[in-house]
C-alpha cells in the first residue's frame, strides 16, 4: 500500500506547497514558511545525531549564528544580499568546525555537554554585546531585497532553498560518505577497524550539519525580518532534538515530520491554551513508548527475512 | 610478515601481556591458545591498534606498527574480526561489506555520488564466498549469531588484508556453524593464500587447522611451534593440556 501511495504523495506535496500562498491567508503562509525552515533545521541536526550518532545537543547555536551572520551583514555592511546569505551558513560551518575540533575529543554525553557549554558561551556573547548584536533586543527591521521582502516572495524563497538543501542532504546520506557515517554511528570501533578515520568523518559531518543549520537560520531572517538571542539558547536546541525524536531519527524524513508537528502544535494549540507543551509532552511520551523509532521509524526498519526463502 | 618482540601491556598493576613473542610468516595459519585471561585478546588489540603497547616491538612487514591507530593499521594490511560480535547492526549485510570495500578504496569522502550499486560486484563476490549471498538485504542485527560471526569475517576480508586476525571466530557457534566456519578459514588460506592469525578455545580445532601454534600463559609466550612441538612441551602440558591428558 505504501508503495502505491508514495508517488502520489510525491506529486501532491509539491503542488500543495506551491499553491499554498495563493490559497491560504497571509498568516498561514508565514506559518508554512516557519515549518519549512524548521524542518530544514531538524533535518540538518539529524545528520549529526541520527546519521552520525553524535550527541549534538547545541544545534540551535548554528541556527542562530547563521541568522545573525546574515542579519549583521545585511544591516551593518554595504555588501549585496547574496553575500549575506552565504556569510550566515559559512559562519555557522566555521563555528561548527571550531567547536567540533574541541568537542570531538570526548564521546557520547560528554561531547553533548561540552557542546552545550560552548554554545552557551556563544549565546552569552550575543546576548550581552549590545553595540554589535543588539543584545537581548536582537535586530529588527532587517532590510531585504525586494524580491523576497513580500510574504509570498519570502515563502517561495524559503521553499526553494529548503527543497534544495533537503535534497542535497538526501543525496549525502545515500553517498559513500553517508553510509560510512552510519557505520560510525552503529559501531565506531568497527569502523576504525575497516580503515575509516572516525574523527575526521565525524568532524566533516558536524561541519555539514552546522552549515545547513546556518542556512535555516538565514531563512529565518527572510521570514521573520528579525533575529534575537533566544533562537540559539540551549532550550531551543533541545526542542529541535525533540522534533527528531518525534518524527524518527532513523528515517530521513522523520525530523521533517516532527518539525512540522511541533511548529503547528505550538502555533495553533497555543491559541487555545497556554499549556500547549502539555499536549506535546503527552504525544511525545506516547511516541517514545509505542514507537521508539519515531513516527516514520516504523516504516524505516527492514523487514525480517521471510522464513520460506532459504528453504 | 608479523613479528612481535617481548611486548608488554599492563592495566594498573596487572600485566595482561608480559613479554609476549610471536612470529607469523606469509601464507601461514597461526593459532594463539591459552587459558582464559592469558592475554590473547589483549595481544590482538595491541596488534590492531586498539591498545598501545607499554614496551616491546611489533613489526609488520619490517615496520613498527605498535601504537598506531586502528584505521592506519588497517590500511597497512591487517584487518580483524572481534570476539564479541562487532558489526554495523543498522546496516544491511550488503552495506556492512560495502562500506568496508569503499573504505579500502578511499571513497568515503564522496558526498554526492549515490552509493547504490557502488562496488556491487566485489561485495557480492565476497558475500558469495562466505555464504551470505542470500541474506544480503537483511539488517545486520537480524542475522543469527553464527551468521553475524561470518559477516564479521566478510567485513574483515573486504579490507583485502595481507594478514587476517580472527579473535575466537567460532565462539558461541553451534557445532554445524563451527564446521562451516572452519571450512571457510581453510578455504581462505588455501584459495587466496591469506595469512591468518587466530585464537580459539576449541583445542581440537586449533590442532586441526593451524600450521603453527603459540601458547600463552599469564601474558607471556610459553612456546611457539608446530602442533607436535607444542604437544611435547612439558610446560604446556602442565599449564594447559595437562588436565585433558
Amino acid at each position: 500500500m505504501r508503495r502505491s501511495a508514495a508517488p502520489l504523495l510525491l506529486l501532491l506535496l509539491p503542488a500543495m506547497l506551491l499553491a499554498l500562498p495563493h490559497v491560504l491567508p497571509r498568516f498561514h503562509t508565514y506559518v508554512a514558511a516557519i515549518v519549512l525552515l524548521t524542518a530544514l533545521l531538524a533535518t540538518s541536526l539529524n545528520l549529526a545525531i541520527g546519521y552520525t550518532g553524535l550527541y549534538q545537543f547545541g544545534h540551535a547555536v548554528f541556527y542562530g549564528v547563521g541568522a545573525y551572520g546574515t542579519a549583521l551583514v545585511l544591516t551593518r555592511s554595504g555588501m549585496p544580499a547574496p553575500v549575506a546569505f552565504l556569510a550566515g551558513p559559512l559562519a555557522a560551518a566555521a563555528l561548527s568546525l571550531a567547536m567540533g575540533l574541541i568537542c570531538i575529543r570526548l564521546s557520547k554525553l560528554y561531547f553533548g555537554m561540552l557542546q552545550i557549554s560552548l554554545g552557551s558561551l556563544v549565546w552569552a556573547v550575543v546576548y550581552r554585546w549590545y553595540s554589535f548584536t543588539g543584545g537581548d533586543d536582537g535586530i529588527h527591521g532587517i532590510p531585504l531585497p525586494d524580491a523576497i521582502a513580500s510574504p509570498k516572495g519570502s515563502y517561495y524563497f524559503t521553499l526553494t532553498v529548503t527543497a534544495v538543501c533537503v535534497f542535497a542532504m538526501y543525496r549525502i546520506v545515500r553517498s559513500p560518505f553517508g553510509k560510512v557515517i552510519q557505520g560510525i554511528r552503529d559501531n565506531p570501533v568497527r569502523a576504525a577497524s575497516i580503515g575509516v578515520d572516525v574523527k575526521l568523518h565525524q568532524l566533516a559531518s558536524l561541519v555539514i550539519a552546522g552549515f545547513f543549520g546556518g542556512v535555516a537560520g538565514s531563512l529565518f531572517v527572510v521570514v521573520e525580518n528579525s533575529v534575537f538571542p533566544d533562537m540559539m539558547f540551549w532550550t531551543f536546541s533541545l526542542e529541535v532534538l525533540v522534533m527528531c525524536l518525534l518524527g524518527g531519527m532513523y528515517a530521513f524524513f522523520g525530523p521533517l515530520v516532527g518539525a512540522a508537528a511541533i511548529v503547528l502544535l505550538r502555533v495553533y494549540a497555543s491559541v487555545h491554551t497556554q499549556y500547549w507543551s502539555l499536549i506535546l509532552g503527552t504525544i511525545l511520551t506516547l511516541v517514545i513508548i509505542f514507537l521508539p523509532d519515531g513516527v516514520l521509524g516504523v516504516f524505516a526498519r527492514r523487514a525480517p527475512p521471510k522464513e520460506d526463502r532459504g528453504a | 610478515m608479523l613479528r612481535v618482540e617481548s611486548v608488554v601491556k599492563s592495566f594498573g598493576g596487572f600485566k595482561a601481556v608480559d613479554r609476549a613473542n610471536l612470529h607469523v610468516n606469509a601464507g601461514e595459519i597461526v593459532a594463539v591458545i591459552g587459558p582464559n585471561g592469558a592475554g590473547k585478546t589483549t595481544l590482538f588489540h595491541l596488534l590492531t591498534g586498539h591498545l598501545a603497547p607499554d614496551s616491546g616491538r611489533i613489526l609488520f612487514k619490517g615496520k613498527e606498527i605498535g601504537g598506531l591507530s586502528p584505521h592506519v593499521i588497517c590500511r597497512r594490511g591487517i584487518t580483524r574480526s572481534f570476539q564479541v560480535v562487532n558489526i554495523f547492526p543498522r546496516l544491511s549485510v550488503f552495506e556492512n561489506v560495502q562500506i568496508a570495500v569503499l573504505s579500502r578504496e578511499r571513497k568515503t569522502f564522496r558526498i554526492f555520488s549515490p552509493v547504490k550499486g557502488m562496488a556491487e560486484e566485489e561485495v557480492l563476490r565476497i558475500l558469495r564466498s562466505v555464504g551470505l549471498f542470500d541474506q544480503r538485504d537483511v539488517g545486520g542485527d537480524l542475522l543469527s549469531h553464527g551468521d553475524k560471526k561470518v559477516l564479521e569475517i566478510a567485513v574483515a576480508l573486504s579490507g583485502n588484508p595481507e594478514l587476517l586476525i580472527l579473535d575466537e571466530p567460532t565462539a558461541g557457534m553451534a557445532p554445524e556453524e563451527t564446521e562451516r566456519c572452519i571450512r571457510l578459514i581453510r578455504k581462505l588460506s588455501g584459495e587466496s593464500g591469506l595469512t591468518i592469525l587466530f585464537c580459539e578455545h576449541d583445542i581440537g580445532l586449533v590442532f586441526e587447522i593451524a600450521n603453527r601454534i603459540m601458547v600463552m600463559v599469564r601474558g607471556g609466550t610459553v612456546v611457539q611451534g608446530s602442533g607436535e612441538e607444542v604437544r611435547r612441551n612439558r610446560e604446556v602440558q602442565s599449564a594447559y593440556l595437562g588436565e585433558s591428558g
